[in-house]
């Protein structure tokens, strides 16, 4: 069985509190269409379970498949340094045919953040020490590609549909949490 | 589903050359000395061993800072495994059990006769050339690196760990 490791925690990008019960996370990749399509499924499933889903994202960027996609790790990074990560993050699911850098430079300005420091982050790639933790995270917890989730720090195997990831959270909420 | 019986920990790894490009050929016992990952997967191309390659590729560094050698090895031929791995940017050798075919998986344990493709199954050969850790995989489940890490992980701690005889006294 492979589990999170390290559990969720303060240094994650989260949606909710730790304190609630069911803890989602997701390794992705912002180029890769299956976790654009596991974006709008997280969505619904937090309108469905409210208070008790704590929704926690780390980059799992496929470089080999899809060459910009450490970059745009690197641009949600930028913007999360500025407290603007999850709407950076929505902006680059909505537009993952356009993430290559100009296109990263035309959201940052779109949210308003400090284009210098936006600019000379990706330029310094000062995030990418974020990324390459997140990825070996990935790797000792058993990421099998993207997106792959944990329910509770347990991986899940099934497919990533509301129905399924709804159901395994909540079988999965009917025992304390491990991690 | 009468999963076939692997080589366990403790087997010696059976030694094997098979070809890595039309010309070439890379056997195991080019890597004693140093850990050998060995990932047989079913097919090139298929969704599941497309995301295992592709993801065991992203992490290379990964079994490199254990300073192991990862193989992928899987039936196709040669030239499949060349235009699988320039299409997915695999980084690591991909071996083909062509001919006679699925020779190599037979004596792993993992050759699947009714299908005619390996099974998804991961070793781990310590640098003397012995199995420390084997899984073979749910066909259809993608098993992630975590398994082979923390294998590696033991082997170095094993590595690290004094020689010496138990000492009255010592911790256990």
């Amino acid at each position: 069985m492979s589990t999170l490791k390290p559990p969720l925690g303060p240094r994650d990008h989260l949606r909710g509190e730790l304190s609630r019960p069911i803890h989602l996370v997701e390794f992705g990749d912002y180029e890769c269409p299956f976790c654009g399509q596991a974006q709008i499924v997280v969505r619904a499933l937090e309108r469905a379970l409210g208070d008790q889903l704590c929704f926690g994202f780390r980059n799992f960027p496929i470089v080999g498949a899809h060459p910009n996609a450490q970059i745009a790790a690197e641009a949600a990074e930028a913007a999360g340094a500025q407290g603007e990560f999850w709407a950076m993050h929505d902006l680059l699911y909505d537009n993952q045919h356009a993430l290559d850098v100009p296109h990263l430079g035309r959201y940052a300005e779109q949210l308003g953040l400090d284009m210098h420091r936006f600019v000379d982050d990706l330029q310094a790639h000062r995030h990418l020490e974020k990324i390459r933790s997140d990825r070996h995270s990935g790797a000792i917890s058993g990421v099998a590609g993207t997106p792959t989730f944990f329910i509770n720090g347990i991986r899940h195997e099934g497919p990533f549909d509301f129905d399924s990831l709804l159901a395994a959270m909540t079988l999965a909420a009917r025992f304390p949490r491990a991690g | 589903m009468p999963a076939p019986s692997i080589l366990q920990p403790g087997a010696k790894a059976p030694d094997f050359a098979l070809k890595v490009t039309p010309d070439q050929k890379l056997a195991l016992a080019d890597f004693r000395g140093k850990p050998v990952v060995l990932a047989f997967y079913p097919a090139d191309w298929s969704p599941v061993c497309s995301d295992q390659m592709s993801v065991y590729s992203e992490i290379i560094d990964e079994f490199r800072d254990h300073g192991a050698q990862l193989l992928g090895v899987s039936c196709d031929g040669v030239w499949c495994h060349l235009a699988f791995a320039r299409e997915r940017k695999l980084n690591f050798p991909l071996l083909s059990d062509f001919e006679p075919k699925g020779q190599v998986a037979r004596s792993y344990g993992c050759y699947e006769a009714a299908e005619g493709i390996s099974g998804r199954a991961l070793f781990v050969v310590d640098a003397a050339g012995t199995i420390t850790w084997s899984y073979l995989a749910p066909i259809g489940v993608n098993p992630g690196a975590d398994g082979i890490l923390s294998a590696l992980e033991a082997l170095r701690c094993e590595a690290s760990a004094p020689r010496s005889q138990p000492q009255q006294g010592a911790r256990p």
